[in-house]
């Protein structure tokens, strides 16, 4: 099997683990230590450029880049900015998601910011420039609406997400904002909200839907099925066939009542479009947006959605308190599939054998905001 | 003009808690700053050029509520407000 890193990114640095069976880690770090890390990607293309989105509580934003396994970093010398000036007086407050642009496009990476935001690179991260395709579309202010519609740490674009088969056929999903379509390559976008709820919201005369204003938390697109998406919504787990339908399904209504389907992250098995993990959270009274009943859990599909399956084992069994953010968990390509999460209250988890048993194997970090994994050249 | 650094952005000056710099108006300095030291200035003042929420300038004695105010010969502090956590 392929030795694992993961790139474990937290409220105060960064913490690299790496394991050549998956069973023993080592861990280093930290990196950036006392700054707030919210990704860190390594790009498959090369799998030697990582790229970090950076900033610390008093600095502004910026994303840092290595090409040693994370031993020394260089800071962008241009970071995503919005153009000085422009009438909406933005101004990038944290990069807060990256992704490497398409197989036949190296050194191009995408960024999406808070507020949103959306930055391409074509020089592996070193320089960014607006997608002012999207960043000054004449409906952005509309479809992402004000304050009151972010996030309470500021409202994110993520989930940026390439067609392996075409280079110019992008997705983004924005919290608050929806799930948005490109085709080519950032110019012009139309939202893909159809299908999707917005609870709390009164409902629209003569049945209509909402076009935009949605809380997508974390979009997914499966490598070997590019027509198949899936979301973890704020309202729900959603799935899309693109190559059948336009109007997302609810799949989310199959999960166990007590437990419901809403969360942050939700991960695909490579090799399975029907196979998804995703993490709930508590979504009752006022949100608390912890393990429902304090007893933290996947739930894993195999059959597109249709049903859901806990997976506990070796997670604590009670009073546990924590979540996972949408960006903290993740899967590997080796068979069984392995499973990482990083929670809230700074542990690390893992499964090598597709979430049938957890391990933990890192304590005592910090808040953790991203866990990616990665095959290091 | 002498220009005082908070541990925040050492980094930048090697580690430097005092660096000479130049210039008419704190925009200036600023300027200056990020030419001597690549990166510097956008850490502490936004895209659309206002301080970052966090960062406080003080020209000689006096706290600076924009980058216009003039710098003369007055030694400039950069200072991380203490929030945080």
């Amino acid at each position: 099997m392929s030795a694992i890193t993961l790139f474990v990114a937290t409220r105060k640095g960064l913490w690299i683990y790496r394991s050549h069976d998956r069973a023993a880690w080592q861990v280093e770090g930290p990196q950036h230590y006392g700054c707030i890390v919210h990704h860190v990607v390594l790009d498959p293309r090369d799998r030697r450029t990582i790229l970090a989105g950076v900033r610390t509580g008093h600095l502004g934003p910026t994303v840092q880049r290595s090409t040693d396994g994370g031993r020394t970093w260089q800071e962008s010398p241009q970071p995503p900015a919005f153009a000085k000036g422009e009438p909406r007086g933005r101004a990038v407050d944290h990069v807060f998601w990256l992704t490497p642009g398409h197989a036949s496009e190296p050194g191009v990476w995408y960024a999406g910011t808070s507020p949103q935001g959306l930055f391409r690179s074509s020089d592996g991260g070193m320089t960014w420039s607006a997608l002012n395709g999207f960043n000054d579309h004449p409906d952005q202010k509309s479809w992402v609406g004000d304050d009151k519609d972010g996030t309470p740490d500021g409202p994110k674009l993520h989930s940026v997400l390439v067609d392996p088969r075409d280079a110019r056929h992008l997705y983004l999903g924005m919290s608050s904002g929806g799930v948005f379509e490109s085709k080519d390559r950032g110019e012009t976008w139309k939202p893909l909200n159809s299908g999707v709820s917005i609870d709390v919201l009164p409902p629209l005369p003569d049945g209509k839907e909402y076009e935009f204003g949605h809380d997508p938390h974390c979009v997914q697109l499966h490598p070997k099925n590019p027509d198949r998406l899936w979301q973890q919504n704020h309202f729900g787990i959603y799935k899309l066939d693109r190559d059948k339908s336009e109007r997302w399904e609810r799949v989310g209504r199959a999960m166990p009542e007590e437990v419901g389907d809403r969360g942050f992250p939700i991960v695909l098995d490579p090799a399975d479009p029907d196979s998804a993990w995703v993490f709930p959270m508590d979504a009752t009274d006022v949100w608390p947006r912890v393990s429902p009943d304090g007893r933290p859990a996947l739930f894993h599909t195999k059959d597109g959605g249709k049903s859901w399956q806990r997976q506990a084992n070796g997670l604590p069994a009670e009073q546990a308190w924590w979540t996972v953010k949408r960006q903290a968990m993740c899967g590997d390509g080796e068979r069984p599939v392995g499973l990482y999460l990083g929670t809230t209250s700074g542990e690390v988890w893992a499964s090598r054998n597709a979430g049938e048993s957890f391990e933990c194997i890192g304590r005592h970090l910090p808040h953790i905001y991203s866990v990616t994994s990665a095959v290091e050249a | 003009m002498r220009v005082v650094f908070p541990t925040h952005l050492r980094s930048y000056t090697g580690g430097r808690a005092e660096v000479e710099s130049q210039g008419a108006t704190l925009a200036d300095v600023l300027l200056d700053l990020d030419r001597r030291h690549p990166g510097v200035r956008f850490r502490v003042v936004d895209e659309q050029d206002r301080i970052r929420p966090h960062i406080k300038f003080f020209v000689g004695q006096e706290l600076a509520s924009t980058l216009d105010v003039p710098v003369g010969a007055s030694d400039v502090l950069i200072v991380a407000a203490f929030s945080g956590g």
